[in-house]
């Protein structure tokens, strides 16, 4: 079943002085429970589709429905409270609040959402032990590693158990074992708890463990695999 | 409770540069509240010197006296008056004096003169002519026949103690007014004015003379307290009725009120000065920190903190760096504001003398008024409330994608 719907996405910058067309007509479904790659060259236009899908940016035209909503069609105010309650975000890097702990970044969601003190603690807990750090509760971002980084902005964008979870280059700032590591935990988060994940990157490594890769090329969609397993390559659209 | 906890935990994340805004807010209030306290303190001294020892706090009179001051605008001193006045909780004391001009005259000269009555007893408690007697003796009775000449009339008049002294004017209802009195002693004043042309005369003595048995031209209270003028002259106003009239010391001073507005107007220029160095100081800060974290704020937005939410933590930041600033600094203003209120700063030298001669008081008392601290210290909590609107402006205009790019 298709979560998000992309329908002829168009994004100019710069409209009035030298036009740059970062995405040119970008249609694409996103089914629930995927684990979806953004691929393509720098400039490709891949962390601005991932934008727009996030609605952090507008499209210059096209649509984007998550559930059947119409993301444009709402408030700032509303479209903010979407994405708190529908959209988990990891980005390249230094996104947690760095004077929260572990626990806190979490449970900052949470109670941004008005849960209740309790369940946010309860919640919290269970995501950093979903993500393999419950020894770093009281840790501060400063305290722990890029890779634990990651690994605890994975577990806020799950705090709120979105519909989805959008990483622009997650393993970007990271080495080869926590990039591993990291991707080990996406792809178990995806099979057992059938979260939908979409990333953009340009790391191969990652491009390799994707169950389906859409690969941009000057802001259009060149190529859309399906992949069976993380090694069984599937059929190109 | 999440956002204080963020406010409190992002101040000190950049110790050194909460503790310089701290530090600038400190010396702002410390400043203001000091410079305001030796103002103050001028001030109350300069009442104190004039109101507290010869006007008085408030005046008691017939109505239309204050601006037609002639005998047939006296007053009858009634039991019921002295007895209400006296009866009134905040009033320290009352002191009766009839006052009118005459013309003074010794042997071969003659000038105009004030002639006033006054109670030997209690008239000690406000202008204390005891205390101005530099030649000669006081008055030892109410009815005594003697005078109480100033220093430059008595000069001019070329008259000593044991001369006589004539007195000639106007009594109440066209009454003439004429006496000859033995010259008891000479005072000094301070302003040259009063030195010039001042006669007292024991109370009675002075009814007789201008006719006017059992009259005064005004009652001058003084006050337990001088900062309750305003309310005990609307007390006595609705107490006694439309028959008197009660005038702070404001009304019957205004040449004074003009003079302190005056100078707290140029102080004011001063204290502005402070106020927008301080200002720009704490503006520096926020810009400093809004931009610093710019990238923090979009990512905020992005996982779906609403700006108002995220303006309340910048508005609590910048209120516990204010808050605290404000503290210390009131904190640390108490202790020079008492230091320098028991251990005033003195004039020396001509300039001391100077200020003598003029019957004030050669130091500076700073005041210890609480007030002054409350007002120091809010204004600074108002420009730096004021200064958080920049970056709730900027908040506004934030948009994600561009702050994360930063």
């Amino acid at each position: 079943m298709s979560i998000i719907q992309v329908r002829d996405i168009k994004k100019v910058y710069n409209k009035d002085q030298v036009p740059v067309h970062a995405l040119n007509g970008v249609d694409l479904d996103i089914n629930e429970g995927e684990f979806t790659a953004i691929v393509g060259p720098s400039g490709s236009g891949k962390t601005t589709l991932l934008n727009i899908i996030g609605g952090l940016d507008e499209p210059t035209e096209g649509k984007v429905k998550i559930h059947g909503t119409d993301m444009f069609s709402l408030k700032e105010r509303e479209l903010i409270d979407f994405r708190l309650h529908h959209i988990g975000f990891v980005f390249q890097a230094y996104n947690l609040i760095p004077v929260l702990t572990a626990k806190e970044n979490i449970a900052f969601i949470l109670q941004m959402q008005g849960r209740p003190q309790k369940e946010c603690n309860q919640r919290s807990m269970e995501l950093l032990k979903m993500v393999g750090l419950e020894d770093k509760v009281d840790k501060r971002p400063a305290e722990l590693s890029g890779g634990q980084q990651q690994r605890v902005a994975v577990a806020r964008a799950l705090a709120s158990k979105p519909d989805f979870v959008l990483a622009d280059e997650p393993t970007a700032n990271l080495d080869s074992a926590s990039t591993a590591n990291l991707l080990d935990m996406m792809l178990r988060l995806n099979e057992e708890e059938s979260i939908t994940f979409i990333f953009s990157t340009h790391d191969q490594r990652v491009v390799e463990r994707a169950r389906r890769v859409v690969t941009l090329v000057d802001g259009k969609v060149d190529s859309d695999e399906q992949r069976t397993s993380n090694i069984e390559q599937g059929t190109s659209n | 409770m999440l956002y204080l906890k963020l406010a409190w935990r992002n101040i000190w994340r950049n110790k050194r540069r909460t503790l310089i805004t701290m530090a600038s807010i400190v010396m702002a209030v410390l400043l203001s509240s000091v410079m305001s306290a030796m103002q103050q303190g001028q001030y109350d001294q300069m009442i104190d010197n004039t109101v507290g020892s010869f006007t008085g706090h408030l005046q008691v009179q017939k109505p239309g006296y204050f601006d037609e001051s002639t005998l047939d605008n006296s007053l009858e001193v009634k039991q019921s008056l002295s007895d209400q006045l006296q009866a009134h909780p905040e009033i320290e004391s009352v002191i009766p004096r009839i006052d009118s001009y005459a013309l003074a005259a010794g042997e071969d000269r003659s000038k105009a003169a004030m002639v006033i009555g006054i109670d030997p007893d209690k008239e000690k408690t406000l202008s204390a002519p005891d205390q101005k007697i530099i030649e000669g003796t006081y008055f030892n009775s109410d009815s005594e026949n003697g005078v109480l000449v100033s220093e430059g009339l008595a000069e001019f008049l070329d008259v000593t103690v044991r001369d006589t002294l004539v007195l000639l004017g106007q009594g109440f209802r066209g009454m003439s007014a004429a006496g000859a009195y033995p010259i008891t002693g000479i005072m000094k004043f301070g302003l040259p004015e009063m030195n010039d042309a001042m006669v007292y005369l024991p109370l009675q003595t002075a009814r007789s003379f201008y006719a006017a048995e059992d009259r005064v031209t005004s009652m001058v209270v003084l006050l337990k307290n001088p900062k309750q003028v305003s309310k005990v002259v609307s007390e006595l106003r609705s107490d006694l009725g439309d028959e008197y009239a009660v005038l702070g010391w404001q009304t019957i001073m205004p040449e004074l009120v003009q003079a302190i507005e005056a100078d707290r107007g140029s102080g004011m220029i001063l204290l502005l000065i402070l106020y927008m160095i301080v200002g720009f100081g704490i503006f520096g800060t926020i810009l400093m920190m809004t931009a610093e974290r710019k990238f923090e704020l979009g990512v905020m937005i992005a996982i779906g903190t609403a700006r108002m939410k995220m303006a309340i933590m910048l508005i609590l930041e910048m209120l516990f760096i204010t808050f605290l600033g404000t503290g210390f600094g009131m904190l640390f203003s108490l202790p020079i504001m008492y230091y320098f209120h028991f251990n005033p700063l003195e004039f020396s030298g001509e300039t001391a003398m100077a200020i003598e001669e003029y019957g004030m008081e050669p130091f500076i008392r700073f005041s210890t008024d609480p007030s002054i601290l409350i007002q120091q210290g809010l204004i600074v909590l108002i420009i730096a409330l004021v200064i958080t609107l920049y970056p709730l402006l900027h908040m506004r205009k934030l948009k994600p994608v561009e702050a994360m790019r930063h």
